[in-house]
């Protein structure tokens, strides 16, 4: 019976063409409008490290302070460390395994001298990063425990970067010239590009580009230039050494605490230390501290900016509309074919029939706007590529997950739209119709 | 016209009727929060900065390594830049209006202040910089020659000697008051520093609506530096029509000088402002699509709607022409019908606008609607049926009076 109301459908749909055009293409519009800003809502707010996000956490404490100079956060805690309580976190060892961050950048001069130098975006991080993150590898490994004790001026380049200066070879063992001094090429990383980067968050968390990996230690020894916001209450230090000694913030800190247990234990810690830190007279004033995991720490720092969800709410609006507009054309598609129904009614289909009848005949047209919907999804992907800005929409793309929602939500949205007008369908009086005929 | 028959008609069609008004109110919220969503951006993107955008670039330069004679290589890359044919003037600074990158600071009256008066951002720039910027000197003086200090990177403190301020940041510190001559703290609110000069216009580099700046985008403070560190910008301003061949000229000239060092690509300011307001734009466009879509929808399904309608009344119409209605009469039916259901659906728009606009409002700080925008989409829905229902109405004219005479429909 069935394949005889999905052979009965498609013939209602051919014969009154133009109508059905209208439906599917309302259906098709609605769909993928808002299938466009779901699919760059999902890149932009989804969860960079699945794995192990719950795993991985922020701590925070309120150095600067009440008053002066209230950091822009919502909770006003100072969103990074000073190297002062950075570098003590890093002495306790009281995670599973920490790393401080900083970013920087710096002339690399190629080794064939016709080349020009260029500038390196360089991240200045402890060896536990590569594990913590799980970053993958393509040649070599990470540098070592000892290696950041030592200061030693080893390196870990990205596959593209590894590309670009040697060709895609094996390039471990291999010298690179970095604002003028000599590192050692430790390890190659395969494609790691977590979306959005969210380990040392910046302007643009979509578009996060690192071409090398350099231990902090090194880093602070060499004095290699901070980049990234500071924010200081207040003199700027006079030089690299008495910055590191203020109360300026600029450090990112992450640990690694695998069970909630874990980071309970971590929380007590932070609250001893930054109360340690009252007592030796750091702060005059109750030191907040705070401990996020990396899902809490996106959403607290706005990743997601408002535009999209001002999209969200636009396109599902423009479904609502469309779907308004399904019911009306459907109502007109089955009313329009009272005198149809009448006669099988008067020959015996129950109302039960008619009704799963004109369903299925509903179904196909939603069948056929989530297709057409998909399709135009994907046109709607394409130009928000080229005309939303930040390159994160780069990486938005349809995967089945997406194919999946778009005709559910086709199908199911077209059939809730179509409900209304087949119950009234399904109530034509048979000798009504006959007697008008 | 009557408009009783009219409303018995309606009765009988109450969901295809509702449905069209339910169409139009959900169109008409969406449309003027779209639209006002649209001029507010676009009006920010739009914000001068103050600069002479067309004929400005920056060139960014880092060096490779650590050279300790940063000071004589940054004055020569300056003198060579400076003596390029078609240049006006040239300077090195820390920062440039839409770059998002720059140095900020609070700004106090008096020295024991709690909190500071305003906020501003910096820009380090020599006795040429007011004229590389092309922004516009309303009060006071430019700084001299011998008012500029040197200033290695970020680190090293030497107070200024002048400062030169915004118009508006002037209004903020002295409000009612005139700010040219008198003193404020800066630097950390340890120096008092007079100020000698005030420009017009000039923007922070933190231009987004939503950045954190947003509050302060037209303070700055120019402050009299001769500005060398490892990373700086040097922005030059060429005249009218050579940017091009000046930008060419820069970069081969800087090389020759040294190769240890990069340089970026260079940013002409209304490139600049394309990149910085990108997102504006993009979201403009968008929501410009998305509305025409959403009133062609809205269009369709009136049509496809009064269609049915039409084919459904083609006896009782055909009767009416019988009994003498003109073909005009008959089309004044469908767009009173039609004028009726949008009215409704307006009004009910209009309320779901509003109501829209306040959760924006409340959830995403966006600004208030204004009252015009909620009547202009109420016109352009009910203009919009009116147009729609044009088509089925002139088919629905001509259904010849004979069909009333004969039998079925």
């Amino acid at each position: 019976m069935f394949s005889y109301y999905i052979d009965l459908g498609l013939r209602s749909l051919r014969r009154n063409a133009v109508l059905t055009i209208l439906l599917v293409t309302a259906i098709a519009v609605g769909i993928g409008a808002s299938m466009t800003t779901l699919t760059v809502f999902r890149a932009m707010s989804g969860d960079p490290i699945p794995r192990k996000s719950a795993r991985l956490f922020v701590p925070q404490i309120d150095s600067r302070g009440p008053g002066a100079g209230a950091e822009p956060t919502d909770d006003h805690l100072a969103d990074r460390l000073t190297y002062i309580d950075a570098m003590a976190l890093m002495k306790a060892h009281a995670a599973k395994r920490q790393t401080a961050i900083y970013a920087s950048a710096l002339a690399l001069r190629p080794a064939d001298p016709k080349e020009k130098p260029f500038r390196a975006h360089v991240r200045l991080i402890y060896a536990d990063f590569f594990p913590m993150f799980d970053v993958p590898f393509l040649y070599g490994h990470p540098w070592s425990a000892s290696q950041d004790e030592n200061h030693e001026p080893v390196i870990v380049i990205t596959r593209s970067l590894n590309d670009r200066e040697f060709g895609g070879l094996n390039s471990v063992g291999k010298l690179l010239d970095l604002g003028g001094k000599s590192y050692t090429i430790v390890g190659v990383i395969d494609r790691w590009e977590p979306i959005p980067q969210f380990y040392d968050i910046g302007r643009t968390p979509f578009a996060g580009k690192d071409d090398v990996f350099m231990p902090f230690t090194h880093g602070i020894e060499q004095q290699i230039p901070i980049m990234g916001s500071t924010n200081c209450n207040s003199d700027v230090p006079v030089g690299f050494d008495a910055r590191l000694n203020s109360d300026c913030i600029w450090g990112r800190f992450w640990v690694e605490l695998p069970t909630p247990e874990d980071a309970a234990e971590y929380r007590t810690f932070l609250d001893n230390y930054a109360s340690e830190q009252r007592r030796v007279g750091r702060y005059n004033w109750p030191a907040r501290t705070q401990l996020r995991d990396v899902m809490t720490w996106l959403k607290y720092n706005h990743v997601v900016p408002g535009e999209v969800r001002i999209l969200i709410l636009v396109s599902f609006g423009f479904l609502l509309v469309c779907l308004l507009n399904a019911m009306g054309l459907m109502l007109a598609k089955l009313m329009g074919r009272a005198p149809d129904i009448g006669v099988r009614r008067a020959l015996g289909a129950s109302r039960a029939a008619i009704f799963w009848q004109c369903l299925v005949e509903t179904g196909v047209v939603g069948l056929a706007g989530g297709l057409f919907g998909l399709v135009l999804t994907a046109l709607g992907l394409w130009a928000a590529r080229s005309l939303l800005p930040s390159d994160f929409i780069a990486v938005t793309h349809l995967d089945a997950a997406d194919v999946l929602v778009a005709l559910v939500l086709g199908i199911g949205s077209t059939i809730v739209a179509g409900l209304y007008p087949t119950w009234r369908a399904s109530h034509v009086q048979p000798a009504w119709q006959l007697k008008a005929q | 016209m009557e408009i009783r028959p009219i409303l018995s008609a309606m009765r009988r069609n109450k969901v295809g009727a509702v449905l069209i008004a339910l169409q139009m109110a959900v169109t008409l919220a969406i449309l003027c929060n779209g639209l006002f969503i649209v001029e507010q951006r676009l009006s920010l993107s739009e914000r001068p900065s103050g600069l002479d955008e067309a004929n400005v670039f920056v060139l960014t330069n880092q060096w490779v390594g650590n050279p300790a004679d940063l000071k004589a290589r940054t004055q020569s890359d300056v003198a060579a830049l400076r003596s390029l044919p078609g240049v006006v003037a040239a300077t090195v600074t820390n920062s440039y209006p839409m770059s998002h990158g720059g140095s900020s600071e609070g700004v106090k009256l008096n020295p024991d202040q709690k909190e500071s008066t305003a906020a501003t951002a910096l820009y380090f720039v020599d006795e040429q910089g007011l004229r590389t910027m092309g922004v516009k000197l309303i009060a006071g003086r430019n700084f001299n020659a011998d008012e500029v200090m040197d200033k290695a990177g970020f680190d090293i403190q030497v107070p200024p000697t002048a400062i030169i301020i915004t118009r508006l940041l002037a209004e903020k510190l002295f409000p009612g008051q005139n700010a040219l001559g008198k003193s404020v703290y800066v630097q950390f609110q340890k120096h008092l520093v007079p100020i000698v000069g005030i420009v017009d216009r000039l923007q922070v580099p933190w231009v987004q609506g939503d950045s954190w700046a947003a509050g302060f985008s037209e303070n700055s403070t120019i402050e009299p530096y001769h500005f060398f560190a490892n990373y700086s910008h040097y922005m030059i301003r060429t005249q009218p029509g050579r940017l091009a061949s000046v930008i060419q000229e820069a970069q081969k000239q800087l090389y020759e000088l040294s190769r240890a060092r990069v340089l970026e690509k260079a940013v002409p300011m209304l490139e600049a402002r394309r990149e910085a307001y990108k997102d504006d734009r993009g979201l403009a466009i968008i929501l410009i699509v998305v509305c025409t879509a959403l009133l062609a929808v809205t269009a369709f399904g009136i049509v496809g709607l009064t269609s049915y309608w039409v084919a459904q009344r083609r006896r009782q119409i055909g009767i009416r022409r019988a009994l003498g209605a003109t073909r005009n009469a008959i089309i004044q039916y469908f767009q009173t019908e039609n004028f009726m259901i949008a009215i409704s659906g307006a009004v009910v728009g209009v309320a779901l606008a509003v109501s829209l606009n306040l959760w924006m409002v409340s959830s995403f700080s966006m600004a208030r609607l204004q009252t015009g925008y909620a009547f202009i989409g109420a016109a352009v829905v009910l203009l919009l049926g009116q147009a729609a229902v044009l088509w089925p109405a002139i088919k629905a004219a001509s259904i010849p009076p004979a069909l009333a005479t004969r039998g079925g429909a």
